[in-house]
């Protein structure tokens, strides 16, 4: 340990690095290198698992949408292919049977109108919704509500139109709230505008009635169009999908097996595939870092073979004045890890630069699409540890090299 | 101080192997200052590797300072080299970017001495050897005869038993030749064993005592006219 103090070693290493700069630059570059594209890439892997975050953000992961098609076997004297709906019936089965499962449910029926505001008019999607959908589904409000209890209550002819509407329906600064617009020539008074979310969104452009009002007004009876559930902590979803799945059949007299009478969609299982995607990549990330790394210890390791192989006679002579060859092997050991210490430095210095870089240009604002680009300092410590490992090692080839040759041949070398 | 007893050394050439060295017996005492001589290929530089541990004998014995040279590994040889030995090459083989007076201090860098005093010492041998004003420059912007003394300086600085120079004027002109070996009689004169191999009678004939060898023997073994001089 003596050794590594010493100014005297030092100075032999800075002497043999002087003198070789064109390697020693060289050597350098390929670890840095290295060191470089495992910070960048690590950063623009968690930057872009930063914006699936924000993708996914105001959405509850944990939902499942349940909807109907057609039966694929006949059952209880049903043929196949037979068409069905679900049932307001079926909520409240479903909100009593799985009360500890279920968070929240949202039963909702949704058409596409006509929507009229003076003479300006466009054909946009309506929906039926409770109150609950705004807890499932974070509504942006920028005037106004969102449809309440007594909206329910009253079958208000209300609705909770969004911010493209308005300002297709309406005219520049006026203002929305307390407006008639029709829909389906029947007038509902606006009580809420909103922004769509920039992330996930089944509604698009969808003005938002009272789900009261729309079965009445479109005679929808008891039907429901599809629904969303929200588990609770600690649920097994895909549990909860099958049971749910499995109630509704036999509420619906389908066959148990009948794979095609229910759709559903498990939005954690679709979010799951994505972040698998993001586990993939970050693997991919390491594995490229970590060989361009290993690639650049290799060249530090066959670049010191062939100081080395130049060095032989200097070597001689030391050896020759009394250098041991634990001291040669030590001197080159050392050059080695100097060599790839100095390189991972730089490295990380650079790709940290290149991630401010990233950063400010796409890191940040609305619609970013690699949000704080950012590597783990416990991860560069390890990558930097490692390096360094791997420097020591590979620094005792060219070092075993050096101290194998008899001094007697080393000083032969012309 | 060197006593050698029936030494042998072969080099395997492929399958065959070269005798080199068929039974040398030689003793050198303290302060004296003997010239090996002999055409190329009688084995004298084989003979100066083996004395200057650089290089190991199958057979016979060879006793360094009294002590029986056998199963050397590096780190021995290398400490002995270190204590004992100091050489001087043909070639002079200086360290090409380390200036001269580093190259003077390396040995004691391997004997552990502070930088400090290393230098210190490097500079006084120098001044020795009547280059103290070259003392910053490097290796190339010394003559040949100043890149000798320079290394005539190192062989000297870690005050060895034993000087060994392997053809040292062999590549001076006469007068830089003529120099050098007024440095080795000043060497050999306060007391040092020096051991010399050249193919020079000139060179040789400055020195105390000549042994001839041919063919891996030794043919002669006298006195010179220096040595009755004295």
């Amino acid at each position: 340990m003596r050794f590594l103090f010493d100014s005297d070693t030092w100075q032999e290493i800075y002497g043999s690095i002087r003198k070789n700069k064109v390697r020693t630059a060289i050597t350098i570059i390929g670890v840095l290198w290295g060191i470089f594209l495992l910070v960048v890439l690590l950063g623009a892997a968690r930057g872009l698992e930063n914006s699936f975050n924000k993708l996914f953000g105001n959405f509850a992961t944990n939902s499942v949408f349940v909807w109907t098609q057609s039966t694929d076997t006949p059952f209880k004297g049903f043929q196949e292919g037979r068409r069905f709906s679900l049932t307001m019936n079926d909520i409240d089965v479903l909100k009593s049977e799985y009360s500890d499962e279920i968070k929240l449910l949202a039963p909702r029926n949704q058409t596409n109108n006509l929507i009229v505001k003076d003479f300006k008019s466009g054909d946009f999607r309506v929906s039926g919704d409770y109150p609950v959908l705004d807890q499932i589904q974070k509504k942006q409000l920028i005037y106004g509500r969102f449809i309440n209890g007594n909206d329910i209550l009253n079958k208000a002819k209300v609705a909770v139109i969004s911010e493209d509407m308005y300002k297709q329906l309406f005219d520049l600064n006026e203002m929305p709230i307390g407006q008639y617009i029709k829909i389906n020539a029947i007038g509902y008074q606006v009580i809420g505008v909103y922004k769509p979310s920039n992330t996930i969104d089944f509604d698009g452009d969808c003005a938002y009635i009272p789900f009261t009002t729309f079965k009445k007004v479109y005679n929808t009876a008891n039907k429901v169009d599809w629904m969303m559930i929200t588990a609770n902590e600690g649920t097994n979803i895909e549990q909860m999908e099958k049971d749910v799945l499995l109630t509704l059949k036999g509420l619906h007299k389908v066959h148990p097996d009948d794979e095609r009478a229910f759709g559903s969609a498990n939005l954690g299982k679709e979010i799951g595939k994505v972040t698998g995607f993001l586990v993939g990549m970050q693997f991919l990330t390491w594995f490229v870092g970590i060989a361009t790394l290993i690639a650049g210890v290799f060249a530090i390791g066959n670049i010191l073979l062939i100081t080395v192989k130049e060095r032989t006679k200097e070597i001689g002579i030391r050896r020759a004045l009394g250098a041991t060859p634990k001291s040669i092997r030590q001197q080159i050991i050392l050059e080695s890890v100097f060599l790839t210490t100095i390189a991972g430095m730089l490295g990380i210095i650079f790709g940290s630069t290149i991630l401010f870089i990233i950063d400010s240009a796409f890191g940040q604002g609305e619609d970013a699409t690699l949000i704080n680009p950012t590597v783990n300092i416990p991860i560069i410590l390890i990558a930097f540890a490692t390096l360094i490992v791997l420097g020591t090692l590979i620094g005792l080839i060219p070092a075993h090299m050096a101290t194998v040759v008899k001094p007697i041949e080393a000083l032969r070398e012309e | 101080m060197i006593k050698i007893e029936n030494l042998h050394k072969s080099y395997p050439i492929g399958k065959e192997s070269l005798h080199v060295l068929k039974g040398i017996d030689l003793h050198i005492k303290e302060g004296e200052f003997v010239s090996i001589m002999g055409s190329s290929g009688s084995g004298k530089s084989t003979l100066l590797n083996i004395v200057g541990l650089l290089d190991v004998h199958d057979e016979g014995n060879y006793f360094l300072n009294g002590q029986l040279i056998k199963d050397m590994n590096e780190k021995k040889a290398a400490l002995l080299r270190n204590k004992f030995l100091g050489f001087i090459f043909q070639s002079f083989n200086l360290i090409s970017y380390k200036t001269a007076v580093e190259n003077v201090a390396l040995p004691l860098y391997y004997k552990g001495i502070s930088r400090k005093e290393r230098l210190e010492i490097a500079l006084d041998y120098l001044d020795k050897v009547g280059l103290k004003d070259w003392a910053e420059h490097l290796p190339n912007e010394l003559s040949g005869g100043q890149k000798q003394r320079v290394a005539i300086a190192r062989a000297l600085v870690t005050k060895p038993k034993v000087v060994l120079a392997d053809e040292p004027t062999g590549a001076l002109d006469s007068t830089t030749t003529d120099s050098v070996m007024d440095l080795l009689k000043d060497i050999n004169d306060e007391g040092m064993t020096v051991f010399v191999i050249t193919h020079e009678e000139e060179v040789a004939e400055q020195t105390k005592r000549i042994v001839r060898l041919k063919d891996g023997r030794i043919i002669s073994d006298e006195l010179t006219k220096a040595s009755k001089a004295v």
